[in-house]
């Protein structure tokens, strides 16, 4: 079952380093990642996305907070929450069926936002299926390249994920 | 008050009540041993960075205190990589500085560099490269607070060559702030009730103690306990010397080459309590068939040990002398007569022999029991890595906590010599011996140097078979008796080896001489090396096959 955690760790060299190698020794599948800082600049949230079964989820977690630098984590997808990743998709639009695309665009709500004789970049936002949904229609035409940030993610409601208990 | 970095490094030492360092200069490190020089630790020249770290170690490992290492960068630190896994492997605090080139020439292939905070990521609690030195006397607060507590372990600091020459305020913080480390000391007391229940309730119990006890001084708690409940504790490699051997609630060690009824108790027990344990694959055998009617308590200080290999019906994370304090207060006397009848059984139906009287050669069993007698059991034991190591577990009947330095976890090949060098230096009013393989020794012997040197009184026991004598056994057995590249007969003359680095060598070949270089060695000032020939096809038994179950013993018989 795929699970996303939130961890915070302390923004210090290597911490990247440290996670990714830590999943790589122990035969932890990463999914996706995305990192980057939090309101406070001494700490920075990383969104891992894991395949795991409950076995492997616990030592993920135990074997995370054995690291010096990971100051805690959370499993989202045992709450409320919401997830989004953000994917660039260039893909093949000569005059023909730029009409086309601009309609699947549309229906997505997602935005063009470099555009050449021969190629779109399209922007889109959304859900895992969304953007499952609007690749496969895109390959129809040829998609060239495509990058994807990784999924981020939040709770739902008020509810926050703190920095664990700060002295 | 501004010091160099170099300075800040000796001053948090003396900070850290380190008296004693071990090491190797070069390059990268001349600023550090310059200061060094000046100062009241006192320093300790392997010939061989190896050296140096598992000295440190056999040094933490009988002290209890953080064992402290000096190498410089490059090649220098990575001879230490073996030294620094073999500590994380067994959880031994230590704090290892290595030198490294000038930040100005990190990244760029310079002469002498290599990425240890890279390398040492995966083998060490945690890593520091210091890039400021203003930055240094928190990181050697952290990096010594880190190896010590919780589950101890290594801890590296990589130190640029211009770090150590540049100036900062000294002021060594009082406190640490780490807000991503919090160790649980004392266990859910929720969890300690359950515990005490399921010991209450237990008509066959088994207490599996790992080298948690040892290392959190738990012992005599741990005595308590077992007389309490009345209930047999088996040992791991580890935990050998946490349970008096001669005790009879005592089931000697546990696993593949465990006894026969440790095993057999294990394998039908209704309940385990494992205490600093690991579970680990020479303990448990086949997994899928391990202790299947067991309820298991597990208590650690490492949650991440829990549920890992085996799953836990009652897990409590906590210090172990902790739990066992709190878990004293719950548990009812209780008695497990039939049990430990059934476990006699067992132990009369295999008990653990050898057969020297028949044998004109000498036994490796014998030389072991006789260096037990000899030493009245009052000696401290290191050990390499193969038979002898097992040997050693099975008939030196250790009474005392750190009383075995081995390598439990890596299986270090090398470590028990230089080991034994820091041990003696830890204990410098006991008796040492360093029981050795012939192959074991050749892999750190330069060491010699360093024991001639410093006068340091080790006994070296090479329980010579001329054959790389554990490898040998694996493929009598299971590859048919193709002995692939382990013949060494054409290995050094040990007793000529020992008078070349200035040592005194003596040799034993017959039985009847075994007690008499004993008493000789140990009558003798000075680093002995005694080269034992012992039987060349001889084999540990009682042995559980890989894969196997642990009540699947081969016993050799």
């Amino acid at each position: 079952m795929k699970h996303i955690l939130a961890v915070l760790v302390e923004n210090k060299p290597g911490v990247l380093v440290r996670v990714a190698g830590l999943f790589a020794r122990r035969g932890f599948n990463i999914e996706s990642l995305a990192v980057g800082r939090t309101m406070d600049p001494g700490i920075s949230r990383m969104t891992i996305e894991v395949d795991a079964d409950e076995k492997t989820l616990e030592q993920i977690n135990k074997q995370l907070n054995k690291l010096v630098n990971v100051i805690k984590i959370s499993n989202l997808t045992q709450e409320p929450s919401v997830d989004r990743e953000l994917v660039l998709i260039k893909v093949k639009a000569p005059a023909s069926s730029r009409a086309e695309i601009q309609q699947i665009v549309e229906t997505f709500r997602a935005k063009i936002i470099d555009v050449s004789l021969q190629s779109l970049i399209i922007e889109v936002t959304g859900n895992e299926e969304k953007l499952e949904a609007i690749q496969l229609l895109l390959s129809h035409y040829g998609i060239l390249e495509i990058v994807r940030t990784g999924k981020i993610a939040l709770l739902r409601g008020s509810k926050t994920i703190k920095n664990g208990e700060v002295k | 008050m501004k010091l160099t970095g170099a300075q800040i490094v000796i001053e948090a030492l003396k900070r850290e009540n380190v008296e004693i360092v071990f090491g190797y200069p070069g390059g990268s490190v001349l600023n550090l041993y310059d200061v060094l020089f000046d100062s009241e630790i006192k320093h300790y020249l392997s010939r061989h960075e190896q050296g140096a770290v598992h000295a440190a170690d056999g040094y933490a490992r009988v002290t209890g205190k953080p064992g402290v290492v000096f190498t410089t960068s490059g090649p220098g630190a990575t001879n230490a990589v073996t030294g620094i896994a073999n500590a994380y492997m067994d959880s031994v605090p230590l704090v290892v500085f290595t030198g490294q080139v000038a930040t100005s020439l990190i990244g760029t292939d310079a002469f002498q560099e290599a990425d240890m905070f890279g390398i040492t990521l995966p083998i060490t609690k945690h890593n520091y490269l210091v890039t400021n030195v203003k930055d240094l006397p928190r990181i050697i607060k952290e990096a010594f607070y880190l190896a010590t507590t919780g589950r101890p372990g290594p801890v590296l600091i990589d130190l640029p060559k211009d770090i150590q020459q540049q100036q900062a305020e000294f002021k060594y913080p009082e406190e640490v702030f780490i807000p991503g480390y919090n160790p649980t000391f004392e266990g859910h007391p929720g969890q300690i009730n359950r515990a005490a229940k399921a010991i209450a309730r237990a008509k066959k119990p088994v207490i599996y103690a790992g080298g948690g006890v040892v290392i959190s001084g738990a012992h005599e708690l741990l005595l308590e306990l077992a007389e309490i409940t009345d209930i047999p504790v088996a040992t791991t490699l580890m935990g050998i010397g946490g349970f008096p051997s001669d005790h009879p609630l005592a089931l000697g060690m546990l696993g593949m080459h465990g006894t026969y009824w440790a095993n057999m108790a294990m394998h039908e027990a209704d309940l385990i309590v494992a205490i600093g344990a690991r579970f680990d694959d020479r303990v448990t055998g086949n997994l899928k068939l391990f202790a299947q009617h067991a309820k298991i308590v597990h208590i650690d200080i490492d949650p991440a040990e829990i549920g890992k290999n085996v799953k836990a019906d009652v897990p409590i994370v906590g210090d172990v002398k902790q739990v066992l304090t709190q878990l004293l207060k719950k548990v009812k006397p209780k008695e497990h007569q039939p049990w430990l009848e059934r476990i006699a059984g067992w132990r009369e139906e295999a008990p653990l022999k050898y057969n020297q009287e028949d044998n004109e050669q000498i036994l490796p069993q014998y030389v072991i029991e006789s260096i037990y007698r000899v030493t009245k059991g009052e000696a401290l034991i290191a050990t390499e890595v193969g038979q002898h190591q097992m040997w050693t577990a099975q008939y030196y009947r250790f009474k005392k906590p750190r009383s075995l330095i081995t390598s439990g976890g890596l299986g270090t090949m090398g470590f028990g010599f230089p080991a034994s060098i820091g041990l003696q230096i830890g204990a410098p009013e006991a008796t040492v011996f360093c029981i050795a393989g012939d192959g074991s020794f050749q892999m750190n012997l330069q060491e010699l140097a360093t024991a001639v040197a410093y006068n340091i009184p080790v006994k070296v026991a090479i329980i010579n078979n001329q054959y790389l004598g554990m490898v040998r056994q694996w493929q009598e057995l299971f590859f048919n008796k193709r002995y692939s590249a382990v013949d060494i007969q054409k290995s050094p003359d040990f007793v000529k080896l020992a008078e070349a680095f200035g040592a005194v060598g003596l040799r034993a070949e017959k039985p009847a001489e075994v007690v008499p270089v004993i008493e000789k060695a140990l009558a003798t000032p000075g680093p002995v090396v005694i080269d034992f020939r012992v039987r060349s096809e001889e084999n540990v038994y009682p042995m559980v096959p890989p894969n196997h179950a642990i009540s699947e013993m081969v016993r050799g018989d």
